[in-house]
């Protein structure tokens, strides 16, 4: 779309077309963020790229504020941290920015991803588009795990101790994987150190994907809740005033949100055994993850039992690690040539039914490992990947579409009670302007 | 003149290809031996390893009691075990074993998981092991579980008195390290 777009830019100032013959940012910027055009029925679930943009950027800020008080040492650590809390001016405020900021991040990433598949953003052509957000997502889980890492807590300790454990499965090379990420026999201070370097460098290769994500999408241009490609002008708006006014708008609500968080309850979403000092000696009577991976965690114990050659270790982990990898590869599972789900009654069903199964996930996931909880585990597990590897291909083949309008524009005024006859419709948007 | 052009040419091409196929395997030979060194400092230092070895003075461990020392940053639990344990570990048939080996330093790699191959002989009261839970390292609580050994909160591995796992997704029983007793009282682990 706009990349093959005729660039609209002409530069008012002298200054301005010095600029622009000699190297043309002005001229990106405006094409991509002011006369960029998206189509004229996007929703609030739209605007959590714009979030997710800006999560990152106050993420980056905080983190970078908060490593000038920070010490990486095993001995300092969690002193550190509780001095940023105490004796830092303002220190409280900028970690708890950082820390429910690390969950918020995670709420619009989630929505954003959801989004995507509820409206088939994955479709031809947005494949790599979908897959440089699989790679951000992926990116953003090693940054939150390593970071949680970090205050050096009971939770920090074992966590690190778990997840580097995952390593430690894979057959003949495992323990020697595990000792290079750890740095010795047991998570201690060149853990420490290591993920402290590590959690400062990743954000800035999650920048990197998010420009060429961005890239991407401004290549093949946005979809829509309609799933019907732009077919000509009357189906876009110009990306100012519109997107910017709807994004700014989600934003603040979004901000608003995050504030009474951060100002009200900033450690709902953490843990308390995280107040209490890493101790290598003593593991805390439960283990759980940040909310955000506890349907993953799930997934994980769900394998109680070898199959075959493969041990139940091997197994969790694998099982895990592929519930991740699925996402990758959702493009070429999806059969169905329609996108939305709007237009798709069986798979609107099925998504919400997933989502379903993902939420129960991240119960089980933060339940012991006893009663029933294991087998709902498995049970849960058992669809997520039926999900993807048989609804998913199956519906698109057996499923009848509702009828679909012919363009973007004709579905708006369909819904605005513009046109009751879909004939008529092609006619309206030169009448209503 | 074009003849000695042509031979020129001939000359500069076999130039080129020379410098093309050297400098390519210089390259790649030269990028091997940089990138190892910054794959090797992540491996444990010289101060990790310089920590093989502990000595403990058993002497104050009673029978149903227990000891926890840390050798290479993990936890290693020395227990004396009571008649009660040391009889439910021996009755337990190998057929019921989720991991039939031993595990045991002391032993050949391939040693049956019986209770006498967990220890070391004439100590077979002593059970010392390195306390991690072999599914993801968690340290397992003891003398808990079904099967009155160690339960794993983590993630609900458990063991039997002999650390042998008996249910739950861990895939080994847990190490046993290389130990001797050096006299009546003191241990040596490592």
């Amino acid at each position: 779309m706009s990349g093959m777009q005729h660039s609209t830019y002409t530069p008012k100032s002298g200054i301005g077309r010095w600029v622009d013959a000699r190297m043309p940012l002005p001229r990106l910027m405006y094409d991509s963020f002011v006369a960029y055009p998206v189509p004229r029925n996007l929703n609030y679930a739209y605007t959590f790229g714009g979030i997710l943009s800006l999560m990152l950027v106050l993420q980056i800020l905080t983190g970078v504020v908060l490593a000038m008080h920070y010490a990486a040492n095993s001995d300092l650590a969690f002193n550190s941290v509780e001095g940023i809390m105490r004796d830092v001016n303002n220190g409280w405020l900028l970690r708890y920015m950082h820390s429910t900021g690390a969950s918020f991040f995670f709420i619009a990433v989630y929505i954003h991803m959801f989004r995507g598949l509820y409206y088939g953003s994955y479709k031809a052509p947005r494949e790599l588009l979908w897959i440089l957000g699989c790679i951000i997502y992926l990116l953003m889980m090693a940054t939150a795990f390593m970071g949680y890492v970090l205050p050096w807590g009971q939770m920090s300790f074992w966590g690190a101790t778990v997840i580097t454990g995952f390593f430690s499965a894979i057959p003949l090379v495992g323990d020697w994987i595990q000792q290079l990420l750890i740095g010795g026999f047991a998570v201690g201070n060149p853990t420490l150190n290591r993920f402290f370097s590590l959690h400062y460098l990743l954000p800035f290769m999650i920048a990197g994907v998010v420009v060429l994500h961005i890239w991407a999408l401004h290549v093949a241009g946005q979809t829509n809740p309609t799933g019907i490609e732009v077919k000509s002008k009357t189906d876009t708006v110009p990306f100012s005033p519109h997107a910017t006014v709807k994004d700014g708008f989600a934003m603040i609500v979004f901000l608003f949100i995050f504030a009474y968080f951060i100002f009200y309850i900033p450690n709902f979403l953490g843990h308390a055994d995280n107040f209490v000092e890493a101790n290598p000696l003593k593991t805390p009577s439960e283990i759980v993850p940040e909310w955000y991976f506890l349907p993953f965690y799930a997934i994980l114990r769900a394998i109680t039992f070898n199959i075959g050659p493969i041990n139940s270790k091997l197994g969790g982990v694998l099982v895990m690690f592929g519930s991740i990898v699925l996402l990758f590869i959702v493009p070429w599972l999806d059969t169905s040539k329609i996108r939305s789900a709007v237009y798709r009654p069986w798979y609107k069903l099925f998504f919400w039914i997933f989502i379903a199964d993902v939420v129960m996930l991240g119960w089980v996931g933060a339940k012991p490992p006893e009663g029933i909880y294991p087998m709902l585990a498995l049970l849960g597990a058992i669809w997520y990947y039926a999900h993807f590897l048989i609804i998913l291909p199956v519906l698109g083949l057996i499923e009848t579409p509702r009828r679909m309008p012919n363009s973007i524009t004709e579905a708006v005024l369909e819904k605005n009670g513009g046109s009751a006859h879909p004939a008529g419709a092609a006619a309206a948007p030169q009448t209503k302007g | 003149m074009s003849a000695h052009e042509a031979a020129d040419e001939t000359v500069d091409g076999n130039r080129r290809d020379f410098l093309y196929i050297a400098t390519g395997m210089v390259g790649v030979v030269g990028a091997a031996s940089v990138a190892w060194p910054f794959i090797d400092q992540m491996q444990p230092d010289a101060s990790t390893l310089a920590l093989a070895q502990v000595e403990v003075d058993v002497s104050s461990v009673q029978k149903g009691a227990s000891l926890t020392v840390k050798w290479r940053g993990k936890p290693v639990v020395i227990r004396y075990r009571t008649d009660k344990e040391l009889e439910e570990g021996k009755t337990v048939k190998l057929s019921d074993l989720k991991d039939p080996i031993a595990r045991n330093a002391n032993l050949p790699s391939d040693a049956p998981a019986t209770d006498a191959n967990r220890t070391v002989p004439k100590r077979e009261a002593w059970l010392v092991m390195v306390e991690v839970c072999t599914h993801l390292g968690c340290i397992p609580l003891g003398e808990q579980g079904e099967f009155g050994g160690w339960f794993c909160p983590c993630h609900g591995s458990q063991y039997d008195t002999a650390g042998r796992i008996r249910k739950g997704p861990a895939p080994e029983n847990m190490a046993i390290p290389k130990y001797e007793f050096t006299s009546e009282t003191v241990v040596r682990v490592g």
